[in-house]
């Protein structure tokens, strides 16, 4: 997997989220026919235990909280917003052509500026979503990749502990992340924890040096 | 039209042909066979040639050619379709982009599965995605015959059936030799393309009114013969309620289906991560809402410059505006400038309908290979029990896709198969985007929800297409000597998609099947942060 399909046009190496690749699935999965579950049902349920101890550790987490909110408080009334306005021009256009056919400025009417408004509020809601994404979401979430995939490698180097200790370095692991990603937010966006940086470091020499 | 002008638009479409096949044999030179080659084309495109692909996978020629046609026929109504295909972006980058990338591996069945049982719901959403390819297919395959056969000037049924077996063959070689990265090159050339046609004739339109909008849509107003009716809609889908329903069913359609198009889903698996797939949508919208608005200045161009007579003259569907806009805006039939403006647009539209093919094709022999192949074959171990690998396998169902449109294009040809498309998306709307939202969105959702929602859209969403004017009791219909149609709309979105989502609630809260926690919390971090993924 390691080379680039364009180099004339170029990678972005600089971008973190580029390194993110190399953390590769398949450590931990099934060979592509055979997706999740199947492979490791057969080789050991304590295993699976301690993968989805991680999982659901994460999930509690402060951090993984935060972010799902920030998500789902933008997406959910911004999608209600833009469908009900979409369905509302739609209906509009069925049902009253003549409201939609007013002149407003010359020989522009209702219904091309609503219609010329679809588009603009189209492309508003996207540099929204992104910047919005950007800001508030990426950082977080990227941390929290890294320490995921971090405490589910303790799990499969520690092979044959119990999933109960595994549950517990990952609450610890978790705990311990979830303070200062939370209160990066509150503004002090400095120093990079060192424990979310250096989780892939093969991943990421591996990538050094591709286009 | 001269026989200079039609070699020249030969010449044209030779060169697109052997560009497209120069991309493929230098994509197929680098594969691996690996099946993260062949449906996701290594997984290393960048946002903006993802995004260049996506615009390039979602602008058919029925866009370009259809949506400007309508619009010069019926004025505003055709705007309307412009409109649906572009806000259908914000579901699926809002919605769907970034958490299908970081969950899933190449179809939408792997995003579904990884909460569930497997075999019944990787069956399911296999099924459903194909027929959602193959309807979309079918559509491509006989708008491009009858395409080619009016760019080329001829009438003829041979021209038509040689059109079809030719684009069948070329997206067989396209997608079973070169795989995702074929596609993806092809899709890029094509976009680049398309948006440099409408660039072009744009800007020639806008400059023969001076840059003013206003006297553009003035003189469409006067020459369209309806007056100022023709900027307000209502001229297609004013009158009998059932047409007004008829188009808000559409609108929905167009909408939600885009989220579930299956060639749509598997080209976010091109790019690295989830960050990635945010970004090449972003750039999907500019080009795609770009390309609309230039569209819809054709449109009303090719009314204002020809008139909708000469327009409807030419071809009753309105298909063939843009290339006439193109000869007009060139200098005329008898100049040089207008038969070679001609020429190139009837290429570029070519150039369209093979990209477009080519990304569906592949989608649906991934479905094929990755879902149904792999869950009626496996018993435990890798892909395929017969020796064959998975991508072998895939390749196959390529060509076993593309013999199957070829065929059923041959056969639809002389059908009208508008409504084609319109039902693609219904289906994709109604099956393909309940499951989905259910998967990465609800907690409690089972593997019956899961199941009942994908058979609970799509049964009825055919169902209620068979019981339509369009396939009896109509003039237009396909047996119009029948008469079975009880369902009043040719689209079937407004009841199907709720139908669907429904019985994927249904399903759900009747089945006794508790929701597996942990699967449920794995595949919700995986799919907002990222962990894990491919």
């Amino acid at each position: 997997m390691i080379f680039c399909v364009c180099p004339s046009l170029g990678m972005r190496t600089e971008d973190p989220w580029y390194d993110a690749l190399a953390s590769g699935w398949g450590d931990q999965d099934a060979p592509p026919a055979a997706p999740h579950s199947a492979d490791r049902r057969g080789k050991s349920g304590e295993l699976r235990d301690a993968h989805a101890a991680v999982y659901l550790t994460v999930q509690r987490s402060a951090a993984f909280q935060q972010v799902r909110r920030r998500y789902r408080r933008f997406v959910l009334p911004a999608t209600a917003a833009f469908l009900v306005w979409y369905l509302a021009y739609v209906v509009t256009a069925t049902v009253a052509p003549d409201l939609m056919a007013r002149p407003v400025v010359g020989v522009f009417n209702v219904a091309m500026a609503a219609g010329l408004a679809q588009f603009a509020s189209t492309f508003l809601l996207t540099w929204a979503y992104v910047r919005h994404a950007r800001l508030r979401r990426d950082k977080l979430a990227l941390e929290l990749r890294w320490e995921t995939q971090d405490m589910a490698r303790v799990r499969t180097a520690g092979g044959g502990r119990s999933a109960a200790q595994a549950s517990h370095d990952a609450q610890a692991s978790a705990a311990s992340s979830a303070g200062p990603a939370v209160s990066r937010d509150g503004g002090s966006r400095n120093s990079p924890r060192a424990g979310a940086r250096t989780n892939a470091p093969a991943a990421r020499t591996a990538w050094e040096g591709t286009p | 039209m001269s026989g200079d002008h039609q070699t020249l638009t030969l010449l044209l479409f030779s060169a697109v042909i052997a560009v497209t096949l120069g991309i493929t044999s230098w994509a197929s030179r680098r594969r691996h066979g690996s099946p993260e080659e062949f449906y996701a084309g290594g997984r290393l495109f960048s946002p903006m040639e993802n995004g260049f692909a996506i615009a390039g996978d979602y602008m058919s020629a029925a866009s370009f050619l259809g949506i400007s046609g309508l619009i010069a026929l019926f004025g505003y109504d055709g705007m309307l379709y412009a409109v649906g295909f572009l806000v259908a972006w914000l579901v699926v980058l809002f919605l769907v982009a970034e958490l299908v990338r970081n969950c899933g591996r190449f179809t939408l069945a792997d995003v579904v599965t990884a909460r569930m049982r497997e075999r019944p719901v990787r069956i399911a959403s296999g099924i459903s995605s194909v027929t959602v390819s193959v309807l979309y297919l079918v559509a491509q395959m006989v708008g491009a015959g009858s395409l080619v056969a009016l760019l080329l000037g001829g009438e003829s049924g041979q021209a038509r059936s040689w059109t079809v077996i030719g684009v069948g063959a070329l997206m067989v070689v396209y997608v079973s030799c070169g795989g995702m990265r074929a596609t993806t090159w092809i899709q890029i050339v094509k976009a680049v393309l398309l948006l440099g046609g409408a660039l072009t004739l744009t800007v020639l339109v806008l400059m023969r009114f001076g840059g003013d909008l206003g006297a553009l849509l003035n003189s469409a107003a006067e020459r369209s013969g309806h007056g100022r009716d023709f900027l307000a809609p209502g001229l297609r889908y004013g009158g009998e309620w059932t047409h007004r329903l008829d188009f808000i069913s559409l609108g929905l359609a167009l909408v939600l289906g885009t989220a579930g198009l299956p060639h749509i889903l598997s080209r976010f698996y091109t790019v690295p991560t989830a960050r990635a797939a945010r970004r090449s949508v972003v750039w999907s919208i500019g080009l795609i809402g770009v390309f609309y608005l230039m569209t819809i200045v054709l449109g009303f161009g090719a009314a204002a410059l020809l008139g909708s007579n000469a327009v409807r003259e030419s071809d009753p569907a309105g298909n063939t505006a843009v290339p006439l806009l193109s000869l007009e805006l060139g200098g005329g039939a008898h100049s040089t400038g207008g038969p070679v403006l001609f020429a190139v647009v009837a290429a570029v539209a070519f150039a369209t309908i093979l990209a477009v093919v080519a990304g569906i094709t592949l989608a649906s022999s991934a479905s094929v290979a990755h879902d149904l192949y792999a869950s009626f074959s496996r018993r435990g171990g890798r892909a395929g029990g017969g020796g064959l690998s998975e991508v072998g396998v895939a390749r196959i169902a390529a060509v076993g896709v593309g013999v199957a449109a070829i065929g059923l294009g041959l056969l639809a040809q002389q059908l009208n198969v508008a409504f084609l498309v319109g039902l693609a998306f219904a289906v994709a709307a109604a099956a393909n985007l309940p499951v989905l939202l259910y998967a990465l969105f609800w907690r409690r959702f089972t593997t019956r929800g899961a199941v009942w929602s994908v058979y609970g859209g799509l049964v009825p969403a055919i169902a209620l297409v068979v019981l339509s004017p369009v396939v009896s009791g109509a003039p237009g219909a396909l047996f119009p000597e029948l008469d079975f149609a009880v369902f009043p709309l040719e689209n079937p979105g407004v009841v199907a998609i709720p139908l669907g989502f429904l019985a994927g609630w249904l399903g759900t809260v009747t089945s006794r099947e508790e929701a597996d926690d942990a699967k449920h919390a794995e595949a919700e971090v995986r799919s907002l942060t990222g962990a894990g993924a491919v």
